[in-house]
């Protein structure tokens, strides 16, 4: 699901992300996506993916005694979330003889053995056989890519600039195109989570036309939106042909004109003359400037624009 | 022909004719893996040096632009796909039997396949793969021969990088972590072997490199696995070496740069795509992944050796020669898994035996390959934002501030690197190697700030932020600085797709960003022949069959073969 979040992301905002690793950045061009080359988390291929743990489950009852030997005898060690715990306790959820473990076998022979520095537990077999049921049940939650089952929620403050500096960094570097009171007037109402915010307006996907989501969509039907990529191609005869830039590669370029009519031209080498007007230009320049502190303080100077 | 050159040019150099002259019809000798890439393509690379450099030039700069379609195949992976709708979609027919294997329940992935991993060619058949499938085609017409599946128990599905060969049999992986042999003219299954414990999440997706009597073969973890490569007998498939890419036991080199055994037990280093062979050293040398956990790397301070390292075994022992870690303490899932490029090259005058790799996280390395001495460092992601500068060893200092952190760290490359797998090439025609520069920007959060770590890929969440220029590149490997880079056109950024081929007849091929196939002449970078057939999903190749030179290249399910017609 967060591949996918991710995917639509990258996609909306039209830049190169990957919420993946062994594939390469494939981004589609406008118009025509090539097939999707990415995708390590389970079930990259077309189709449904496979579970990372597939082991059958025990009976919830068996689960839930499990659960409360654990809390007994093992959380002090491995940790209430089984990812290990401050007296040194291994983590659980990466454990081979944890994973290998089908029936508390191997979980069984240690907790009665002892490994190290564990002291052996003397445990009948259906407690060793709960605890371990427990344990699995734990791993068949752990999601993709090898990440641990989500824990509680945790506060996160992403607001960790300051508003002042942001605010001068804002007048220097943004204002030509923007104004607190203008077209990002109320922008953190349309932003609550401020992570939202940082990504909308680090990426300048912020505003209408089509990288927008959600805000600023006050131009009116048919007019040019703000976040509109123009292209101008100037032919051999002079005649100009001005529109929305549809794609772009070495060998063609298309666009829509006004009237909604689509065109497109051969390209050949610097033939015809294109001019490109892409009003995230200045976005994309950026990117290259900022610091993480540039960034934080610009971010808490627009979550006070309410 | 082929055969009778082969038994000659082995005859010749008094290899193992016993083995010939008992089995004539011998597909592929294994010594003929030796030789320089010609007319067939036999091993994942073409040949050992991962050039990708074909001797081939009847398609070069003056008569590319006459390149014309020669035929198109579509591939249905997964069983019921038999007949002439299945491997043979617009391709004349097809209509094999499919050939069932394997030992779990399931047949993934049925539908289009997705190719994404190199074709071999040998003694006019093709074989191709995906996930837990393999094809034998008539390289003539795409013409299905066979085609085997695996009944997989589950597994990460995202690809396979190809099959080898050795004498007249075929070596694939399965995601579900088997190396299963075929008879290379039947499809029939030899044997196969479980070479990584699935329940610990080992996928397996390379390609098996065949040296002498060694079927090499690695493997991928996402959960904090230990990574290795494995040699198995070719006859047997029994397993002659195992070589962790992490300290295993007390006492292992490399444990001082991890906190502890259990760190570097779960540390990770992958050795996800295959590697290349120095026949004079027999050192194999390959790239390896990122350590773990990926993002949060709080639980594992060190630099983490061997991960993200060009590391060199010797191929009858197993015991690593040298290594050069080309990304110190990764936090950010930038593997150096990518094959690297051995080159015989000249550096201040003197003949020297090199091997460059590109790596995902926007740096160029040059290593002496018989002794690990560093040459090169240079950065070729020209947005890369995430090092403070370079040791005196030419490893590159990571700049800790551009972990992931609460409030968000703006990072370039993005996770999935300024190169991956696709891989590159190398002329040396030209002296230049050849990568896709994909250049980008994410902002990387911590979202699991846990003192102990998170575990593999989580902790963390990213967002795209935009794109920076991105390039086909062209890198000097005596001083890392690019000679030339053709900038994608085009203001959604993203680079070119799928790897790279070169040849002596001056072209490169390659995908570009906006889903064409392009010729780029080798010297300037100017496209010189294009055919927009979506993006390409693996590495371009050539042979030559019939007089006519071929350049056979995926999109997907889709394989297309060009020739002059």
């Amino acid at each position: 699901m967060k591949h996918v979040l991710a995917a639509l992301l990258s996609l909306i905002l039209a830049v190169t992300v990957r919420a993946t690793a062994q594939g390469p950045p494939t981004p589609p061009p406008a118009g025509q996506a090539p097939p999707v080359q990415g995708g390590r988390g389970a079930g990259g291929q077309a189709g449904r993916g496979f579970p990372a743990q597939q082991k059958p489950l025990a009976d919830p009852a068996v689960i839930a005694r499990g659960k409360t030997l654990y809390e007994i005898s093992c959380r002090s060690c491995h940790g209430a979330d089984l990812r290990g715990g401050d007296m040194a306790g291994p983590n659980l959820l990466r454990s081979q003889i944890a994973l290998n473990d089908n029936d508390g076998e191997s979980i069984g022979e240690i907790v009665r053995t002892g490994r190290g520095e564990m002291a052996p537990f003397d445990l009948p077999l259906d407690s060793v056989k709960a605890i371990a049921a427990y344990i699995r049940s734990i791993l068949a939650t752990a999601r993709g890519q090898g990440s641990p089952p989500a824990g509680p929620r945790v506060e996160l403050n992403v607001l960790v600039g300051d508003a002042t500096a942001g605010q001068a960094y804002f007048a220097a570097n943004c204002s030509s195109c923007h104004s607190p009171t203008g077209d990002l007037n109320g922008l953190a109402q349309r932003y609550a989570d401020p992570m939202a915010l940082q990504n909308a307006w680090v990426s300048g996907g912020g505003g209408g036309g089509r990288g927008g989501r959600g805000g600023g969509g006050a131009a009116p039907a048919g007019a040019p939106s703000r976040r509109e990529v123009r292209v101008t191609v100037t032919l051999a005869s002079g005649e100009k042909v001005e529109g929305r830039l549809g794609r772009i590669d070495d060998f063609i370029v298309t666009l829509t004109q006004a009237d909604g009519t689509s065109r497109s031209f051969r390209r050949d080498g610097d033939l015809p003359r294109i001019d490109i007007r892409d009003p995230l230009d200045a976005h994309k320049k950026l990117l290259l400037v900022y610091t993480d502190t540039d960034m934080h303080n610009v971010t808490a100077f627009l979550a006070t624009l309410k | 022909m082929m055969i009778k050159q082969l038994t000659l040019a082995a005859s010749a150099l008094g290899l193992s004719t016993v083995l010939l002259s008992g089995q004539a019809q011998v597909l592929v000798d294994p010594a003929s893996l030796l030789k320089p890439l010609g007319e067939s393509w036999p091993t994942y690379s073409g040949d050992y040096t991962g050039r990708r450099f074909s001797a081939l030039k009847q398609v070069n700069k003056t008569t590319v632009k006459n390149l014309s379609l020669a035929w198109i195949v579509r591939l249905t992976a997964g069983a019921g796909a038999a007949g002439g709708g299945g491997g043979g979609r617009g391709g004349g027919g097809g209509g094999s039997d499919v050939i069932m294997g394997g030992v779990g329940t399931e047949i993934a992935g049925a539908g289009p396949a997705n190719v994404k991993g190199a074709i071999l060619m040998v003694n006019d058949v093709l074989y191709v793969s995906s996930p837990d499938n393999v094809w034998a085609l008539d390289a003539r017409d795409g013409r299905e021969l066979w085609h085997y599946v695996w009944r997989t128990r589950g597994g990460t599905h995202i690809g396979n990088r190809g099959v080898a060969i050795w004498n007249n049999y075929l070596f694939f992986e399965t995601p579900d972590d088997y190396l299963v042999s075929l008879d290379a003219k039947t499809g029939k299954e030899r044997w196969h072997v479980e070479i990584a414990d699935f329940d610990e999440q080992y996928f397996s997706t390379p390609a098996p490199i065949i040296v002498g009597n060694h079927v090499l073969v690695g493997t991928g973890n996402d959960l904090d696995m230990p990574g290795f490569l494995q040699s198995f007998d070719p006859e047997t498939g029994k397993l002659q070496w195992k070589f962790y890419t992490v300290p295993m036991n007390p006492g292992d080199p490399g444990l001082e740069t991890w906190p502890s055994l259990d760190a570097a037990r779960h540390g990770g280093g992958q050795v996800w795509v295959p590697g290349v062979y120095d026949p004079e050293t027999k050192l194999y040398i390959f790239g390896t992944g990122n350590p773990t956990p990926g993002y949060t790397g709080v639980a594992r301070k060190g630099d983490n050796l061997f991960t993200c390292s060009l590391v060199a075994v010797n191929v009858d022992t197993g015991k690593m020669a040298w290594y050069f870690q080309t990304s110190a303490h990764d936090t950010h899932d930038w593997d150096s898994a990518q094959t690297p490029i051995l080159i015989d090259g000249t550096i201040n005058g003197k003949p020297r035996k090199l091997v460059s790799t590109a790596s995902r996280n926007g740096y160029f390395y040059t290593v002496d390959r018989v002794s690990g001495e560093h040459v090169v460092t240079s950065k070729f992601g020209t947005a890369s934002n995430w090092a403070n500068g370079l040791r005196p060893t030419g490893v590159v200092e990571p700049n800790p501030g551009k972990e992931a952190t609460i409030p968000g760290s703006l990072v370039s490359p993005v996770e999935g690197g300024v190169t991956n797998w696709p891989p590159a090439a190398y002329s040396p025609d030209t002296g230049l190697f050849y990568v896709h520069e994909r250049n980008g920007f994410n902002i990387v959060y911590l979202t699991d700030p846990d003192p102990r770590g998170s575990m593999g890929l989580g902790g963390k969440t990213t967002s795209g932020v935009g794109a920076a220029p991105s390039y086909l590149t062209a890198i000097d490997y005596k001083t890392g600085k690019a000679a030339w880079r053709h900038q994608f056109p085009g203001v959604t950024g993203g680079g070119g797709s799928g790897g790279i081929l070169a040849t002596a007849g001056g072209v490169l091929f390659t995908g570009d960003a906006g889903g064409n196939f392009v010729s780029f002449d080798a010297n300037t970078g100017k496209p010189l022949w294009h055919a927009r057939i979506g993006g390409i999903s693996n590495a371009p190749e050539t042979y030559l069959l019939d007089g006519l030179q071929y350049v056979l290249v995926a999109v997907g399910d889709a394989l297309y073969a060009f020739r002059l017609n």
